[in-house]
């Protein structure tokens, strides 16, 4: 087996198994948040526990393992053909071991060949810089979650939204509203403010790799990402949807350029299973380091 | 903590009420979107499946085959029930289920069909999917596996103590219901 493909296999088993560093302290705050011997109290513990167990027993957090897509940034003359044929044999392999359900289905045929692999499964996204490293990020998005990302197109006249800041706000905060517990929450929000319809949600999505923690260096969309936070966790939401007092661990946004006659603001949800791991490769493709 | 040992009965269901956490203890059958559309048009079920008076659970599990032929349950949370708004109350009522576990709620459809005929949706928390699979004892069954791949099959499996939430009662009541109006109020104010 190739040290690369031996890599991969790794960075999908820790992704589906182990929470990241960061979402599990978010966790661990909203549950000393939660008011005692409530539903979500308990549902947060049940979390807990879940979170323990799958880390110990090396099994999918989440029977949903999701989309499975890599973010790679490579330097100048990385050979992306093979990188991305060793990424789909590294997701068979993961499949067959169990980290990762049986979950990609042909959408004319309705079969599952049980590989998790086809058109367009694994999304594999390179990205080239001038640095002599490579990054590999995996995302593991679930459909739930999936399920209620919204795209809105302003203005959006039901919901009194304008073409400007106030207008995202608004209906940023309606995709919270309708999510409510359907998204496994408490949830994450990624945002892109503006770009056409496939690049808004692209954006939307890769605010995931960002930490829980960190701050937008825009200061507008910083205001705005803790308004939105503070903002939807004062719906009464709660974790699953059952009321309480967390409802979203955070916000990212993003803005890209639009057209003039266009104006969308993409949302896209993480659950609280926010499956995102991360490698640095030495130059024989074994692992140097994790990224979060 | 109220335990439900199946197959229940429709007074234990009726005595349930919206808040109240159960513990489940008996077998479940798993039944997601093919399950539920295949039914709806008619479609009929293998004799091993015994719903009446049971529960039918939205979840698509991992399973791995051992050596000697039998399932290994790795994974086994809910899956969002909404997807199954337009066939459950049918489903509810021609099966005689007395309850339905998932995760995010379901509409008024279920709501009435869950008062008419006696049912519960038991809310299970989503994503917890080894917290679950520990409480899966034995797979018992596998059916339609062929037909509609390992997440979308019926599995039989035998459960204890499987925690979940009442959600939505035999009398009417919603906690999703009330939650999204509640929100929905909230968030007026903050417009």
């Amino acid at each position: 087996m190739s040290a690369l493909l031996e890599s991969l296999i790794e960075l999908i088993r820790r992704t589906s198994a182990e929470l990241p560093d960061d979402v599990n302290a978010a966790l661990v705050r909203s549950l000393e948040q939660e008011k005692k011997g409530t539903i979500a109290e308990s549902a947060l513990k049940i979390i807990e526990r879940n979170i323990e167990l799958a880390k110990r027993k090396s099994q999918p957090l989440c029977q949903d393992t999701g989309s499975v897509i890599f973010y790679v940034e490579c330097p100048l003359g990385l050979d992306q053909i093979t990188f991305e044929e060793t990424a789909r044999e590294a997701v068979k392999q993961a499949t067959k071991r169990g980290y990762l359900r049986q979950n990609s289905v042909d959408s004319v045929t309705g079969k599952n060949d049980g590989t998790n692999t086809g058109p367009g499964a694994p999304v594999v996204h390179f990205h080239q810089h001038r640095s002599a490293e490579t990054h590999v990020r995996l995302i593991l998005k679930g459909g739930g979650c999936e399920n209620v990302g919204a795209q809105y197109s302003l203005p959006a006249e039901k919901l009194h939204a304008n073409r400007d800041l106030d207008g995202c706000r608004k209906v940023i905060l309606d995709a919270v509203l309708q999510a409510q517990g359907k998204g496994c929450g408490p949830g994450i929000l990624g945002v892109c403010i503006g770009g056409d319809r496939a690049t808004g949600y692209e954006f939307s999505k890769q605010q995931f790799l960002r930490k829980l923690g960190d701050r937008n260096p825009d200061a507008t969309l910083d205001a705005l990402e803790q308004d939105i936070l503070k903002t939807a966790n004062e719906l009464g939401i709660g974790p699953m949807g059952f009321g309480g007092k967390t409802t979203l661990l955070g916000v990212k946004i993003c803005a890209a350029n639009r057209v003039p006659a266009s104006f969308f603001v993409s949302v896209s949800y993480m659950c609280w299973a926010y499956r995102r791991q991360g490698l640095t490769l030495n130059s024989d493709s074994s692992i140097a380091g994790w990224l979060y | 903590m109220a335990t439900l040992t199946t197959p229940i009965s429709e007074a234990t269901i009726r005595a349930l009420k919206v808040g109240d956490e159960v513990h489940i203890t008996g077998t479940l059958y798993t039944g997601r979107d093919a399950v539920h559309k295949y039914l709806h048009e008619g479609g009929q079920l293998p004799p091993e499946v015994k719903l009446d008076g049971g529960i039918l659970y939205h979840c698509g599990p991992v399973m791995l085959k051992q050596d000697d032929g039998t399932w290994k349950c790795t994974a086994a949370g809910p899956t969002t029930s909404i997807r199954e708004e337009p066939y459950q109350a049918q489903v509810i009522g021609d099966f005689g289920l007395r309850g339905v576990i998932g995760k995010g709620g379901m509409g008024e459809k279920t709501l009435a069909g869950c008062k008419e005929h006696g049912c519960v949706y038991l809310h299970a928390i989503g994503g917890a999917a080894q917290v679950l699979a520990e409480c899966v004892t034995r797979v018992k069954g596998v059916y339609l596996l062929e037909e509609f791949g390992s997440p979308e099959a019926i599995w039989e499996l035998e459960v204890v103590n499987f925690p979940a939430v009442v959600t939505m009662d035999s009398h009417g009541n919603s906690l999703h219901r009330e939650v999204l109006a509640a929100s929905q109020a909230e968030l007026a104010k903050r417009l």
